[in-house]
């Protein structure tokens, strides 16, 4: 799949955002995902949001950036975020850019790290 | 630092691909690509690997390179002898004043745009051997030497 580029749902759970991306992201697809985050995150403030990413099967250094502007986005009004269930994809290359140091990555089931 | 890959192995295939610097062109270079390479046999660890670093040169290539203009990205791929895969991908964009800097992890010229400075880093990585070379102002070639298990 080729144009498979990076579909955005959403949850709300009481204070929570669920924000679930799938697909590919990378620097086009990055564009229209990072709109639709910051038009949601931007109406609601939710106090606590969580990037779900298992179903993201490709993600080069755009997703990196794209991470660190919602982490930074929500940190702004004092909220928090958190990466839920990253693929191996994006768990390889937030490893590669230390970025587990900074963002916290949570699992709900108990996986073997990619 | 990774044994340097031996570039005197011969060519077995070859494919050249000349496209836009549309974004649209990143998702399509990669797949292109892969499935060059997947003659090969390569895993999917592999190809995953090399995917990740086209989409890398090339996003520069739109993103750095030409900026707010459109030009022409050509990439090369060689399967060589010993299963060692050589992808080139050139631009005639902006160019890099200082490529020992640009290689620098987190460096990066355009952080209003959400970079991370990490292409290089990634393509280093994911990569055995990358070789760039830039003029400012004529334009970058920047090389991927992967090597595939036996
Ligand atoms: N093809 C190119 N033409 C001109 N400049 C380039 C090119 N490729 C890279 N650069 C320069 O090198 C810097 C580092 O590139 P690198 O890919 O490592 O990070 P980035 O593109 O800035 O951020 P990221 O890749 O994480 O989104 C860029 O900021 C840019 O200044
Ligand atoms: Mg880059």
């Amino acid at each position: 799949m080729i144009h498979n580029g990076g579909q955005v749902t959403y949850e709300n759970k009481g204070d929570t955002l669920l924000i679930r991306v799938r697909g590919e992201i990378d620097h086009h697809s990055a564009a229209t995902v990072r709109k639709s985050i910051d038009d949601r995150i931007v109406a609601e403030r939710p106090e606590r949001v969580l990037l779900e990413l298992s179903a993201v099967d490709f993600m080069d250094s755009s997703g990196l950036g794209l991470i660190m502007g919602r982490f930074a986005l929500v940190k702004q009004y004092c909220g928090t975020l958190a990466v839920l269930d990253p693929s191996p994809a994006v768990i390889k290359i937030m490893k590669l850019a230390g970025m587990e140091r900074m963002v916290s990555v949570l699992r709900t089931k108990s996986k073997i790290e990619g | 630092m990774k044994n340097r890959v031996d570039f005197t192995a011969a060519v077995e295939n070859e494919m050249e691909w000349r496209l836009p610097s549309l974004s649209v062109n990143e998702g399509i270079a990669r797949a292109g690509v892969a499935l060059f390479c997947a003659q090969l046999n390569p895993t999917a660890l592999e190809l995953a690997d090399i995917k990740c670093a086209v989409s890398e040169a090339v996003t520069n290539c739109i993103v750095h390179a030409y900026r707010d203009t459109v030009g022409e990205i050509r990439i090369t791929v060689k399967l060589c002898e010993g299963r060692l895969i050589s992808i080139e991908i050139r631009d005639r964009g902006c160019g890099i004043a200082d490529v020992k800097q640009a290689r620098e992890p987190l460096f990066t010229t355009d952080a209003e745009g959400e970079r991370s400075g990490m292409g290089f880093t990634v393509m280093e990585s994911f990569c055995d051997e990358l070789r760039v070379s830039s003029r400012p102002g004529k334009g970058t070639a920047v090389t991927l030497l992967k090597r595939l298990h036996k």
